[in-house]
């Protein structure tokens, strides 16, 4: 298996840490003048997503995780898994809700997603920045109300519930930025 | 496209020439030599934590080759003038420390070192302050043990904690750290060090002065009997950043002999290559070092600080992955 050292550690790098894939966000060299040498990492655990800091001793070595990050289509979620295509080759992956994660509140199908492979399989799933979704439930919208202010909360097709200004009704469909979880405006229709 | 630009702005440039204006102004106005000595030596670094480059000489007097080494500091050379009867000097240089790159460090450096015989440790510390003050202008220095240090922080007494309470005091502030340290004691209170204490070092501009450091840690300082003996060794902070060495030098040759033997010996232990020791500095101080002490300061460190810059790359020219 191939390894890293600390002289290899950089943003973006995949290492294996205490059994899990890992990516490394930030990497700092600390060393006093007369002394021993210290890398200071911040590491995100990509099973859990869990950011946690790690020192190592300059000159030691991590296992590289065989972690890829692939464009794929997700299909369709059949009770049991979630089933994504690579567009090119038509491969198709599974992957257990625990993988998919919080990305599942925002798929209805289509969407083009980043599946994260790990040892070929799927560890997790980022839904794309943007999605466009039916408001199946919420109070009824009052019009000319555009003010933004206050405000209520919205049920989309997929189950998610967004917060949404006052003027928005049933079967309005809406703009989500699914990095903050956060209403944007009404689709262009 | 191939990046050919300065990372420094044309200003800092200008800076780091007065900067260096005013450093010789200061020595010419207090008597103090400036002197060059060679970059390239048969002898590298001892030192475990120093890694030497090296490079090949080939010609008269060396027609099948000869490893040469880049120096980390002009220490030894330096030290040889001032046996030689050189009085009070200083060098203005360039430094080259292998497997070091970072936010402050660049594996070639400007170095200021200067040599004070007849000042104890303590006066040099003072001059220090004095070149800061006027370079920098900085509020006059504060001045605390290492000891004190740890003690404040950590709680710590750091010239006799055993390696279990360093590494339990590492475990209780969230510090983790890769098994490897072992059963290296320094390894641990460096750890401490760099990830706990010094960044409190030197807030608000205002230099720290972090003095009698464990005997572990001499280096190249004189130790000072007691309880607990302590090596006559002082740092320079400023915003946290580490920016003098200095020491109360040893002058005794057999001691200086016995430390370079312990040095190879853990060079060993940890697989590094193996380094010759200076025999032309023992030679040196077997001849007879006049009582001094000297101090190495980070010239690029001090025009960071004086710019306000966050990293090194802002006050050099071309940095090492512009070299």
């Amino acid at each position: 298996m191939a390894t890293f050292s600390t002289n290899e550690f950089k943003s973006g790098l995949k290492v294996m840490l205490d059994g899990d894939p890992c990516a490394i966000i930030e990497n700092e060299f600390v060393k006093p003048g007369k002394g021993q040498a210290f890398n200071r990492v911040k590491i995100r655990n990509l099973k859990t997503g869990r950011v946690i800091e790690r020192t190592f001793k300059s000159g030691e070595n991590l296992e590289a995780a065989d972690v890829v990050d692939t464009d794929m289509q997700f299909l369709y979620n059949d009770g049991e898994f979630f089933h994504f295509m690579v567009p090119d080759t038509y491969e198709q992956f599974a992957s257990s809700p625990a993988n998919v994660g919080d990305a599942a509140k925002w798929l209805k199908g289509q969407e083009m997603c980043v599946v994260t492979l790990w040892n070929g399989q799927p560890l997790a799933v980022t839904p794309p920045n943007f999605v466009e979704l039916t408001v199946t439930d919420t109070d009824p919208g009052v019009r000319g109300d555009t003010s933004g202010g206050g405000g209520k909360p919205a049920t989309l097709e997929t189950g998610a519930v967004v917060r949404v200004p006052l003027f928005i009704d049933i079967g309005d469909v809406l703009k989500v930025d699914t990095r903050t979880g956060e209403y944007v405006s009404r689709a262009k229709t | 496209m191939t990046e050919w630009r300065p990372s420094a702005g044309l200003e800092a440039l200008r800076r780091r020439a007065e900067l260096l204006g005013a450093i010789r102004t200061f020595f010419a106005e207090r008597g103090v030599l400036e002197v060059e000595t060679p970059v390239l030596s048969v002898y590298g670094a001892t030192d475990p934590h120093l890694d030497s480059f090296c490079t090949r000489y080939t010609g008269p007097g060396a027609a099948a080759g000869r490893a040469m080494y880049l120096q980390t500091s002009p220490e030894f050379a330096m030290k040889r003038l001032l046996a030689a009867g050189s009085g009070p000097i200083y060098q203005i240089c360039k430094a080259f420390r292998n497997n070091e790159a970072g936010r402050y460090h660049n594996p070639e450096f400007t170095m200021l070192e200067w040599y004070r015989p007849g000042f104890d440790y303590r006066s040099l510390m003072v001059e220090v302050d004095d070149l800061l003050r006027g370079v920098l202008n900085t509020p006059p220095a504060t001045l605390s043990s290492y000891a004190a240090l740890f003690a404040h922080h950590l709680q710590i007494e750091p010239h006799s904690a055993s390696i279990a309470r360093l590494r339990d005091c590492a475990a209780d502030h969230g510090i983790q750290v890769s098994a490897s340290l072992g059963e290296d004691r320094d390894g641990w209170l460096t750890l401490l060090w760099s990830h706990l204490i010094e960044l409190h070092l030197g807030g608000g501009g205002r230099p720290q002065i972090v003095c009698d450091y464990p005997v572990s840690q001499a280096m190249l300082a004189r130790v000072r009997p007691g309880e607990p003996a302590v090596a006559e060794r002082f740092e320079v902070y400023i915003d946290g950043v580490e920016l003098a060495n200095g020491f109360q030098e040893l002058q005794d040759s057999a001691e200086q002999r016995r430390r370079f033997e312990e040095n190879c010996r853990l060079r060993r232990m940890g697989s590094m290559p193996e380094m010759s020791m200076d025999e032309r500095l023992l030679a040196a101080l077997a001849h007879g070092l006049p009582a001094c002490s000297g101090v190495a300061v980070g010239l690029d460190r001090l025009l960071m600080l004086k710019l306000g810059a966050g990293e090194l790359r802002e006050v050099l020219a071309f940095p090492f992955d512009r070299a």
